[in-house]
């Protein structure tokens, strides 16, 4: 039982903003930004649900997600080509405008 | 005291009650899982030997073969798993899942995990300290360039640093590049330049003896 893959590579994505109570895997540092999806590594139990002994069904679907660093941090001094690959699950994402 | 011999006695093997508040924890721990049937005896111990077998031994043994083999660098890079059983190594059926990625001219990997200390166990066992600190889970998002001189490597700055965050069911570990000057050497002679730090992405391989400083 898994969720359908919604994304494919190459699409642009904004990150879910969120603090569910407990358990999740989202960074705070990344939430609101906007990335690319990479590549769909596969679907995975959700990690909110296995904290809480829960059975992480339905699997959800796990993306490598790419950020500029200077989307991530207005302040940030390297070259405007560095990237951070965060791991995030589909239920994280919604589709960019 | 446990019963004499050859004259004299040795203490009974017992927890120590000055153990830290972490394994005390972690004992209780153990005992409610196994109590509750979440896992069998021996299982916690096997599963700690799994990761204390492992060093950075196996990952320099691993990135040596895939510097001296290209078709086996490219199995490597594709479907990890498969590729290290080649190698008598196998990893575990259930996630994480390890993936290796490639330094290149043009681009330099760095490995964090920002939210706890998830790194290739399965591959290099136990992460060093540092790898679990704040200081450098934070900065390693914030300012990877900064942190790669203080373990001494400078990157270009028309190389892409692409630093990635083990947030979730996967494992990275970082391919680096061959050093020059390395083109006769054996693969165990290469299997000793490559450092755990260089698997993370902090630093570069070592240079072979005698070999030029780069500018």
């Amino acid at each position: 039982m898994a969720d359908a893959i919604k994304y494919k590579n190459g699409d642009v994505v904004l990150v879910r903003v969120d603090s569910p109570v407990h358990h999740y895997r989202t960074p705070t540092y990344v939430q609101g930004k906007r990335g690319q999806v990479k590549v769909c590594h596969g679907a995975f139990p959700n990690p909110e649900s296995l904290a809480h002994g829960g059975s992480g069904l339905p699997l959800k679907p796990l993306y490598q997600v790419e950020f500029d660093q200077t989307e991530i941090w207005a302040s940030y001094k390297g070259p405007p080509t560095d990237k951070i690959l965060v791991d995030i699950y589909e239920h994280w994402l919604n589709p960019a405008a | 005291m446990s019963e004499d011999h050859d004259g004299h006695q040795h203490p009974e093997i017992a927890d120590d009650p000055s153990q830290s508040y972490y394994a005390r924890r972690a004992r209780a721990i153990e005992a409610l899982l196994l109590e509750k049937g979440v896992c069998q005896p021996g299982e916690v111990q096997d599963t700690v030997d799994q990761v204390e077998v492992r060093s950075p031994t196996d990952g320099a043994r691993v990135v040596a073969r895939a510097w001296v083999d290209p078709d086996f660098k490219a199995r490597l890079l594709g479907d990890s798993k498969a590729a290290l059983e080649e190698l008598g190594y196998t990893l575990p059926d259930t996630t994480p899942q390890l993936s290796v990625v490639e330094n290149t001219e043009n681009v330099h990997h760095l490995v964090v995990c920002t939210l706890c200390s998830c790194y290739p166990r399965a591959l290099l066992g136990r992460p060093p300290d540092w790898y679990k600190s704040l200081a450098y889970r934070s900065r390693a998002v914030v300012e990877p360039r900064s942190v790669m001189r203080e373990f001494g490597l400078d990157v270009n700055d028309s190389v892409e640093v692409r630093v990635l965050d083990s947030t979730a069911d996967l494992r990275y570990l970082v391919l680096p590049q061959r050093p020059p000057g390395t083109g006769g050497m054996s693969e165990d002679e290469l299997a000793k330049l490559i450092t755990r730090d260089s698997m993370i992405g902090v630093t570069n391989p070592k240079a072979p003896a005698g070999a030029a400083r780069p500018a």
